[in-house]
């Protein structure tokens, strides 16, 4: 187990990927932030916030998006997944649009999240935040716009982001599977 | 987290946990059929059979439209007008339609028990779309969760289930369903639609419709169903709507307003005035809506579990 970002780390990268989206998006009337169920939404909580107290502005639109539906394994698993909340009550037409999730691996959770937020109308841009990029391990076209930090992995490696309100701490590790 | 089943053949076998999972996967589609896109594509790699070997308008619609709204390919089946009036058996029928690649199949048969003695013999998960006077049970999961809507937890509410409990589908899965989420339950109606030793199932039995509409919180009425009765059970339908039929001037002398359900197809005028069914207190027509939610969130947690081997469990 290697530790990618502790606490400071985290909190700092967290600060930096905000003021990012201040810069771009300037008082977000036209912007719209959606985080990505499950895990991806405690970042968007977090980032959310940070905005809000930058910008002054408190009517940012947020929302929350499940994709269990839109994935591409649904054939192939086992398992059929019981979908958690989906919490899109504004609209995304012409708006530019936020998309929030904490690890981007594959691509394959975002190209899903792409087809479920097209379903709510078409967006002016979406665009695309992480925390950790797990660099040349992608199987599908998909960058991000905001990257955390960047890391070298290889596929038999979890990246897991644990946050204090979930998990009791900030912290993001990279584990070897057995 | 999976269903505990490979099919849907009645509420009986279903968990507590598989009914808190169906209602918690509704309560999402319902959302999405809020949307101004409807339509999923989650299922657009199975195809899906209704076969309906008796008249149907809500269960039937409601479920293809369930299954279309996942994505799926659907393919309809109605006994007139097919081989089964050449003569053909069930088992072939299904066979037949399963050679075609079907991965599902929702039924409706006249037959109790008709679709335990399919999944005995074919691979595919079965949903049971309403068996004889057996069970039907994705109505008594929307109805179970139209009360939820309205009332929230079920448990220690009062539920009356009115009319021809003996010929009804609708009634036992009711009571199943409506008996593991903690309700209670009483069956009322005339004593010759009243099967014997009901009590054994856990519901009371009260012969006073007046009675039974004062104890509960809701009230499901249901439908006198004259193609299962072979010999005469009550002297006229106008004696029955007199005795046993819901009429406003009843609902208003009650001490607080009761929701009143129906399965549909209703008979005005028999076991529900027009002015009771149109009422305020009257949930029918979110039934119908709830009852698509339903039916895709069965359609979904059954559509990887044809895969599944080992946890099979039929009656």
């Amino acid at each position: 187990m290697k530790t990618l970002l502790n606490n400071d780390q985290l909190n700092i990268t967290l600060l930096r990927l905000a003021h990012q989206l201040v810069e771009n998006h300037l008082s977000f009337r036209d912007s719209v932030i959606i985080g990505i169920q499950p895990r991806g939404i405690l970042l968007s909580d977090r980032i959310t916030q940070i905005v809000k107290n930058i910008t002054g502005n408190n009517n940012i639109d947020y929302g929350k998006l499940d994709i269990t539906f839109y994935r591409d394994d649904l054939q192939t698993r086992n398992e059929i997944q019981v979908p958690s909340f989906t919490d899109v009550n504004f609209s995304i037409a012409s708006k530019s649009v936020i998309l929030i999730d904490d690890v981007l691996h594959t691509g394959r959770t975002i190209r899903s999240a792409m087809d479920a937020l097209i379903d709510f109308g078409r967006p002016k841009k979406v665009e695309l935040l992480v925390l950790i990029d797990r660099r040349f391990s992608r199987e599908l076209p998909v960058q991000p716009d905001y990257t955390g930090h960047t890391v070298d992995t290889i596929l038999t490696q979890k990246v897991k982001v644990y946050w204090q309100e979930k998990d009791g701490k900030d912290e993001v590790v990279l584990l070897d599977k057995q | 987290m999976s269903l505990s089943v490979k099919h849907l053949l009645g509420i009986k076998e279903l968990t507590v946990n598989d009914i808190e999972q169906i209602f918690i996967t509704a309560d999402n589609f319902k959302g999405v059929l809020n949307r101004s896109i409807k339509k999923l594509p989650t299922l657009n790699h199975i195809a899906i059979a209704n076969i309906f070997f008796e008249n149907s308008t809500r269960t039937r619609i409601s479920f293809e439209l369930a299954e279309k709204r996942l994505g799926a390919d659907v393919v309809n089946f109605s006994a007139s007008g097919s081989s089964v009036s050449k003569g053909e058996t069930l088992i072939d029928t299904v066979h037949n339609i399963l050679a075609m690649k079907v991965d599902m199949v929702v039924m409706r048969h006249s037959a109790s028990g008709a679709p335990w003695f399919l999944a005995n013999h074919i691979d595919a998960s079965i949903i049971n779309a309403g068996d004889g006077a057996n069970e039907h049970p994705t109505q008594a999961l929307l109805d179970a969760y139209s009360m939820r809507e309205k009332l929230g937890d079920l448990k220690g509410k009062r539920v009356t289930i009115i009319g021809d409990i003996m010929h009804s589908r609708v009634a036992l899965s009711n009571i199943f369903c409506l008996n593991k989420l903690g309700a209670e339950v009483t069956v009322a109606g005339p004593p010759t639609l009243i099967p014997k030793h009901i009590e054994s199932l856990g519901v009371r039995v009260e012969y006073n419709v007046k009675k039974a509409l004062e104890w509960c919180d809701v009230a499901n009425v249901l439908r006198i169903q004259l193609e299962r009765q072979h010999k005469p059970l009550f002297s006229t339908l106008r004696e029955y709507a007199q005795y046993y039929g819901v009429n406003k001037q009843m609902l208003d002398s009650l001490a607080k307003d009761i929701i009143i359900m129906h399965p549909g197809p209703i008979n005005r005028g028999v076991e529900l005035t027009s002015d009771v069914a149109d009422s305020k207190q009257s949930i029918i027509l979110d039934q119908v809506e709830n009852g698509v939610a339903i039916r895709m969130a069965v359609v979904y947690l059954l559509s990887g579990s044809g895969k599944r081997d080992g946890i099979e469990k039929i009656g």
